[in-house]
């Protein structure tokens, strides 16, 4: 299986992102810059995180009009597996591939902690290691994750089953709509999150609750690809 | 010629910074302040003659990057 | 629309006849020395580029004769002061480099571009040596956390250093903030950068290679933070009221871009010298990166990128925008040099020239605009022996008692000194603070020091900033070395072999003789403490002149240290880990209170003499705790510090969400022993079957050490001699800890 991280002028987890695929499951990994124009190579695409563009006028505003991100709908269109963390949560939702948008934290400031979020949705290709339910520990690091949509939206998404975390009930961290950490498209192979789950792949830095997603994805695509899958 | 576009963000939007903003006026002493909004302010210079075609053009802008609308309400002025 | 300035420049007659000089704070004698390496009266932009090369900050000429004193070879150094950073061998072809610059004044006048700017300069500092920064600490001081302008400042500092170090994604990992009054109307934010370099990567900023092309990158010159005296000699008009200086403006996102394109320029093996502008922008990268290489430079400063119109030289070259470098290559390397910042969206400029003439000539709309000797610029500024003076204070104070009254409720007390802000926990500011990008923070802000791990290797480097200002008012000497050795102290309780520092001396008005008597003394006692404990000085920073209406602050020479980790599995914590775990205190209390929290919290005063220090007890104390924990006899660690025993235990406790049962055993009153300061203690777990081990092996390293409880259930119950002394549910203590810094802020 192949991912592209994707650079944009101003990412800065895109290092983390592209050692947490080769740590975590030892797949192959390119760093794709925002300029490129081909991304048929790949079978997963991860957005990172950062400050695309400094995040000047809006978080994600401009790196949506990246050349890259043509063929990021493309992908998606494809069936893909593109996962927006963070920074690349509000490229994706500017780009329109994920419904909503990231205001800025309740309390206005930046917040950087672990966080514990529920899994809402283990039927996705990026949580089928988790049970349903289960309480995990991964971090923020947002100055906007405050997760906005309207009502009607907010109804489709329950409905489908589109929310995939939820802050843990009483810890919501910056006052996003229903607790909502991260949500997928309707077809599912789209997912945005505020955590970073590329943060929690080792105990010595002090969790390894994200390491599932990135498992979670190569599972997925084997069973797509009617390889064998590993326990 | 010369745009000014507003951005704002929806009414029915929570806008922390703006609540900030109330909560200050108002410990300052300020109470007759209601409601406080908090947007942004564009100044852009624009190569053209063409009233109603710089109109269109700043619509497109408003539209595509400078406000998201799932947040955000826009306006803008033409002088010159 | 502001027009260009109508007012001429003075000429080179004016400037001597009106003596316009001592406005740049140029001295009589200084101007004479100028003239006679000119040999003839410079010009405006002359004596600008002079006023600023002959600074205290470019040329340390006040301090010169105090940063002699500190030791600054060892056998790991391979790069002292006098470059950009230091840099230290950390094996395996790699290097640890590392500097603590000031941005104290411009956080005065505007706290969250003072601070955000001072983050961006010591960030250059480290990628122009070639190296990828790794790391951000901080060291902050306000005045009391109760007043208005105290709580703007402290919250616009915190915002600007998140703003920037969080944009640029280089985690700011540790830090310290205290308060006191002394500090009132003149914070210190300090800004600490680590990164690390392989052995063949290392930069110099010389201006190799006479005829090469010199290179700008970066955004574009504006008048940003040009010396005020400009519009003194001029007529006060709207216009040059519009061309005031401006405050310097940090851009993140544009530094990023700068560094990443930098260090691919660097990893391609084609720079011959690289700079970045700092203080006083084009004159000083220019200046010093010809004399190091005992060159001359040409600039053309048409070719210089101007945000505004109408700049003169002298706004160019004492310009202070941020996020510019300087650097030289071949010119045959010159096209390679541009597709990469090209590619980044960076502007790369074509400059000047490397020449052989040993001058620094500027030319600009087709002339001729300065000519000055090079080595006159950068090496030939006198040096001040300024006059010491014992301050009447210091004898005062030795004769003045601080045993005080005893107090009885001890609880009590230690609940005010855990929710005093000084002590109190710092989530507040550190959880605005990216600290996990990058993915290597294995030591989170909190503990007595961070620790980052060095990809692909079992290491791990161990930092931390310290310094108490209040011990150093009272006895600069003892508080000097406390500094130095406080921070090896929270270097080894996290499991690293403490390597070297670098040193932000905060001090007043030096030609106030009592002044410079604390800076003489401080230096003393930071390089004694330096020699024994083997942290040879690499670099820092000198920022004087720190004096609010009731006069110079405390004397705050904040220490900046790194330590190596052999081996990650020796990362060690200040929490207590697990119940059952047996507690040890190591070395002596005595009754000592000066400089305390305790006199600060329940007497309002800061007196009489700090706490003593023996660097021999102290060496021993370090290396016999870090053989422990290499050992691996040790589950927690955690120094001594403000407050005392007793919030050492409290805050052991809180980290690790477990209660302490203690007695101790001891001949002093109760408060001393829980709250004095005493020097070179520190604070162990270890498990039950490795406890006895433990103490021989302290024992047999010649470390004093008392076993004084176990970690159990969820009170912090500490009893003196058997009998009573505090007793408080963990919960209850955290709640004081935590929130007294949010609850002043609301």
């Amino acid at each position: 299986m192949k991912f592209a991280v994707l650079v944009f002028p101003g990412s800065n987890c895109d290092i983390d992102c592209y050692k947490a695929v080769e740590n975590a499951i030892g797949q192959e990994v390119d760093y794709v810059w925002h300029t490129a124009t081909d991304l048929s190579a790949y079978d997963a695409i991860l957005v990172p995180g950062g400050f695309s563009y400094g995040d000047y006028l809006r978080c994600g505003a401009i790196a949506q009009f990246a050349p890259v991100m043509n063929e990021v709908v493309k992908a998606a269109e494809q069936g893909k597996f593109i996962l927006g963390i963070c920074n690349g949560f509000q490229i994706l939702t500017e780009a329109g591939l994920l419904p909503g948008a990231l205001l800025r934290n309740k309390d206005l400031k930046f917040r950087c902690h672990s966080t514990l979020l529920e899994v809402v949705n283990n039927n996705t290709a990026f949580t089928n290691q988790y049970r349903q339910g289960e309480i995990i520990d991964i971090p923020i690091a947002h100055g906007e994750g405050n997760y906005y949509c309207d009502d009607e939206t907010l109804a489709k998404l329950q409905a489908n089953n589109q929310i995939v975390f939820r802050y843990k009930a009483g810890a919501n961290p910056n006052g996003s709509v229903d607790d909502i950490a991260g949500i997928s498209n309707e077809r599912g192979n789209v997912v945005g999150m505020m955590p970073h789950p590329e943060r929690a792949i080792d105990q010595l830095l002090g969790s390894e609750d994200g390491l599932r997603m990135f498992t979670s994805i190569l599972n997925a695509w084997r069973e797509q690809h009617g390889a064998a899958v590993n326990g | 010629m010369k745009a000014t576009v507003y951005v704002t963000i929806k009414q029915n939007v929570l806008d922390p910074q703006g609540s900030a903003v109330q909560g200050a006026l108002h410990t300052m002493g300020f109470e007759e302040v209601g409601k406080v909004r908090i947007g942004k302010y564009l100044e852009l210079e624009l190569d053209t003659n063409d009233r109603a075609e710089a109109e269109s053009r700043l619509k497109a802008m408003c539209e595509k990057l400078l406000a998201n609308t799932v947040v955000e309400d826009y306006r803008f002025e033409l002088e010159g | 629309m502001a027009q260009q300035l109508t007012a001429k420049e003075p000429t080179a007659e004016q400037i001597a006849d009106q003596k316009i000089y001592t406005q740049f704070g140029v001295t009589d004698h200084e101007y004479e020395l100028i003239c006679g390496f000119l040999g003839r009266l410079p010009n405006y932009t002359e004596i600008g580029v002079f006023s600023v090369m002959w600074s205290e900050h470019c040329s340390y000429k006040n301090s010169k004769p105090i940063l002699k004193k500190f030791p600054i070879t060892g056998p790991k150094v391979l790069m002292g002061p006098g470059e950009g950073a230091g840099i230290v061998d950390i094996g395996d072809n790699q290097a640890v480099v590392f500097k603590i610059e000031s941005h104290n004044h411009p956080s005065a006048v505007e706290p969250y571009q003072g601070a955000a700017t001072g983050v961006g300069g010591i960030i250059r500092d480290i990628f122009s040596m070639g190296a990828r920064p790794v790391a951000l600490l901080n060291s902050l001081r306000f005045g009391n956390l109760e007043n208005a302008r105290v709580k703007y400042l402290f919250e616009n500092v915190v915002s600007g250093i998140a703003g920037y170090g969080n944009c640029i994604g280089i985690p700011t990992v540790a830090g310290e903030v205290m308060f006191d009054e002394s500090y009132e109307g003149n914070p210190l934010v300090n800004a600490m950068c680590v990164g690390l370099i392989d052995h063949d990567k290392i930069q110099r900023g010389v201006a190799k290679g006479v005829g090469n092309p010199v290179f700008y990158v970066g955004p574009a010159t504006g008048r940003d933070g040009i010396h005020g005296a400009t519009f003194a000699s001029v007529e006060l008009s709207e216009e040059s009221e519009e061309k005031r200086t401006a405050v310097q403006v940090g851009d993140p996102f544009m530094e990023k871009l700068v560094m990443e394109s930098t260090l691919e320029l660097i990893n391609s093996g084609i720079v011959l010298g690289i700079q970045d502008m700092g203080a006083a922008g084009l004159t000083c990268s220019s200046a010093e990166m010809a004399s190091k290489a005992g060159n001359g430079l040409e600039l053309y400063l048409d070719e210089v990128p101007q945000r505004e119109q109408g700049m003169t030289p002298y706004e160019m070259m004492l310009s202070e925008s941020q996020e510019r470098m300087l650097f030289v290559v071949a010119p045959e390397n010159e096209a390679q040099a541009r597709e990469i910042f090209e590619r980044w969206g960076v502007i790369c400029a074509k400059v000047g020239k490397v020449t052989d003439d040993g001058r620094l000539r500027l030319f600009h709309q087709g002339e001729e605009v300065a000519n000055m000797p090079v080595t006159a610029l950068v090496d030939e500024c006198p040096v001040y022996n300024k006059p010491s003076a014992e301050p009447a204070y210091y004898a005062e104070n030795g004769a003045l008692d601080t045993t005080y009254e005893e107090v009885t409720d001890l609880t009590g007390t230690l609940k005010q000194i855990l929710g005093s802000p000084t002590v109190a926990s710092k989530e507040w500011v550190y959880n605005q603070y990216d600290y996990m990008v990058r993915t290597s923070t294995a030591v989170q802000p909190g503990s007595d020091a961070a620790v980052v791990t060095i990809p692909g290797t079992r290491k791990a480097l161990a930092m931390t900033t310290d310094c108490n200002g209040r011990y150093v008012y009272l006895d600069p000497e003892v508080g000097g070395a406390i500094a130095v050795a406080e921070a090896a102290r929270n270097i080894v309780c996290s499991g690293a072999e403490p390597l070297a520092i670098t040193d932000n001396l905060n001090f007043g008005n030096p030609e106030k003789p009592e002044v410079f008597w604390q800076l003489e003394k401080a230096a003393d006692g930071m390089s004694d403490a330096c020699r024994a404990l083997d942290t040879p000085v690499i670099g820092g920073n000198v920022s004087l002149y720190n004096e609010n209406a009731k006069g110079a602050i405390y004397p705050t020479p904040v220490i900046g240290m790194v330590g190596l980790v052999h081996d990650v599995n020796h990362i060690t914590t200040q929490r207590f880990k697990s119940e059952g775990d047996i507690i040890i205190l190591l070395g002596e209390t005595k009754h000592e209170f000066g400089g305390s929290e305790y006199q600060h919290v329940l007497h309002g005063k800061n007196e009489g003499r700090p706490p003593q220090l023996d660097l021999a007890v102290e060496k021993t104390l370090l290396s016999g705790v870090l053989g422990a924990i290499q050992q691996g006899l040790v589950a927690s660690a955690h120094d001594l510090s403000e407050g005392g025993l007793a919030a050492a235990l409290a805050e052991s406790c809180i980290g690790g969400r477990l209660g302490a049962d203690v007695n101790v055993v001891t001949n002093l009153r109760p408060d001393a022993a829980l709250f004095s300061e005493s020097q070179s203690r520190i604070l162990l777990s270890a498990k039950p079957d490795q406890a006895e081990q433990l103490k021989t092996y302290l024992t047999e390293q010649g470390i004093a050490n008392a076993q004084i409880g176990v970690v159990r259930g969820t009170d912090l119950t500490i009893n003196i001699n058997g009998n009573p002394g505090i007793a408080a549910p963990v919960e209850q203590l955290e709640q004081v800890w935590k929130d007294a810094i949010p609850c002043l802020m609301k």
